[in-house]
């Protein structure tokens, strides 16, 4: 296997935007990274691109094909991969193993969702489809109602408050002031979020990361040409994924992602490193909840202790281990089937040390951590400087 | 919902008939056609799981899933059977602020939904309180 590269990276602005199509923001984001790889789209051998549901968002399958077409760039071979809100995660993945096998050289991972075409509940009831339809959302579960399961349990079970899940919003609010692509960029207290409505107890509406539109897009190449394009290549080190049964119901834990914990256990072998070797991490917080469960199952804190190190402040931007400082699904925006993607992109510009007032100084190892529906699919990948 | 999708769950639905695996024992509740634990090895049968259970973790819905909106707010749980299977349930007949982790529930049968003025009716089965 060769070793693979990231040698471009691009990104739309993200937010509620009516005026920009699908088609747009994906070739928006394609063209930034490929400027930013300075490469020619001729070179490009093939795309994945990470969506999860076009079909129910814009009433339109077979966006490879239009992905393909609308960045000029027929007739390479383009292929949709979809894992719900992993879409993204997946794709990335899918475009290293491709780098790596030695069947292409340079190839796109691109990542979209265009959500705000439907009404309110029709994008909740469309993500609702990656929990169990026939066990879950057939008795009433909502997606974020499968969260607050997990929330419950891990309060009862650790003593986990809703305090410690409001400063994961705070502190992910504040990272996203930072960040120009960002959804939200407010800050919000402890208390905002704590008298925000209440969607599904004890989640509240400040607890839950908000429906996006957006595209992400980087740029893969095998590690010995990377230095052709790029003076600053990042290394991808280590990739996993996992899965786990669709229902939360069917798991012997409702307080951690086995499948976050398969796919780490096997980025880190891949890549050579022990949790204590991360710099910083983009992690899935889709709720604050996932945020917590998220750092203990990387190895980042004991578990049951992710609350605690959030409210200790270990978890910010210049702290133990700064954890979404691109203010993550909460702050910068959650275009699911882009999420992954952006959260790469996030990574590689803190390691080329183009992140500006969000900067991590020093960093030299991250990680990214992406999941499916309720944990039904994780996958993770650790990044590091070419240098 | 296409009707064949909701009746082909009748019995799943309405009488809680999972399997069990003659090779494990293991009772499994949805149904599943390969048993988890054995795969090929396993000899899957029809198993009717009795009712009683206790609440692991819930939650109190106030932005109800799509058709809900009249329950709301509703609390949903998942309910740890007898038999050993877990599921996800609504727990009806209490007051929001009653349930906890560890309650007694029985598994009820209750109407869910509709497909509209004309359509079917849906049954399955909610939890409450003993």
């Amino acid at each position: 296997m060769r070793d693979v590269a990231v040698i471009g990276v691009g990104l739309t602005k993200f937010g509620e935007l009516w005026d920009v199509s699908f088609r747009q923001l994906m070739a928006e984001a394609g063209a930034r990274a490929i400027e930013d790889a300075g490469i020619d789209g001729k070179q490009i051998d093939a795309m994945y691109v990470g969506n999860m549901s076009s079909g129910q968002f814009i009433r339109q399958e077979h966006i490879s094909s239009i992905v393909a077409d609308h960045a000029g760039l027929v007739p390479i071979p383009s292929t949709r991969v979809e894992g719900a809100c992993a879409s993204g995660g997946l794709a990335l993945r899918q475009a290293v193993i491709a780098v790596a096998s030695g069947i292409h050289d340079i190839v796109v991972a691109g990542g979209i969702e265009k959500m705000t075409d439907v009404l309110t509940g029709q994008a909740t009831g469309a993500l609702a489809t990656a929990a169990d339809q026939e066990w879950e959302v057939f008795v009433g579960a909502t997606f974020p109602g499968l969260y607050a399961l997990m929330a419950r349990r891990h309060m009862y079970e650790f003593g986990t408050t809703e305090e410690q899940m409001a400063m994961v919003a705070v502190k992910n609010h504040h990272n996203a002031c930072f960040n120009t692509c960002a959804q939200y960029k407010t800050e919000i207290t402890v208390e905002d979020v704590l008298k925000s409505p209440p969607v599904t107890s004890p989640i509240k509406l400040l607890d839950c990361s908000p429906i996006t539109d957006g595209a992400a897009c980087v740029i893969l190449a095998p590690a010995e040409k990377a230095r052709k394009f790029t003076d600053t290549p990042i290394m991808v080190a280590g990739t996993g994924q996992a899965s786990d049964t669709i229902s939360l119901h069917g798991r012997s834990s409702f307080t951690s992602l086995r499948a976050t914990i398969e796919a780490a256990r096997t980025a880190y072998k891949r890549a050579g490193v022990k949790p204590d070797d991360i710099d910083l991490v983009e992690v899935h917080d889709c709720f604050t909840i996932a945020e917590i469960m998220a750092i203990e199952d990387l190895g980042f804190c004991r578990k049951g202790e992710g609350g605690k190190v959030t409210e200790q402040g270990e978890t910010a931007i210049g702290g133990r281990i700064p954890v979404n400082t691109s203010g993550g699904l909460k702050g910068k925006g959650h275009p699911v089937g882009a999420t992954g993607i952006a959260q790469a992109v996030e990574i590689v510009q803190q390691l080329r040390g183009e992140a500006g007032k969000r900067q991590s100084d020093g960093a030299e190892v991250g990680l990214t951590h992406n999941v499916g529906g309720s944990g039904g699919t994780a996958v993770v990948h650790v990044l590091r400087r070419g240098d | 919902m296409a009707v064949p999708r909701f009746w082909r769950e009748i019995p799943n639905r309405y009488n809680l008939v999972g399997a069990r695996c003659g090779n494990c024992n293991k009772v499994l509740f949805p149904p599943r056609y390969i048993c988890p634990y054995c795969r090929r090895m396993g000899k899957l049968e029809p198993y009717r799981l009795k009712r009683r259970g206790k609440v692991l973790t819930y939650t109190v819905v106030h932005a109800a899933a799509n058709g809900f909106e009249d329950q709301a707010p509703y609390v949903l749980a998942i309910v740890e059977l007898e038999d050993g299977p877990r599921l996800t349930a609504q727990v009806t007949d209490c007051n929001t602020d009653e349930i906890k982790i560890g309650d007694k529930v029985e598994i009820v049968f209750r109407r869910m939904g509709e497909e509209g003025q004309d359509g079917v009716i849906y049954y399955g089965f909610k939890a409450r309180r003993v």
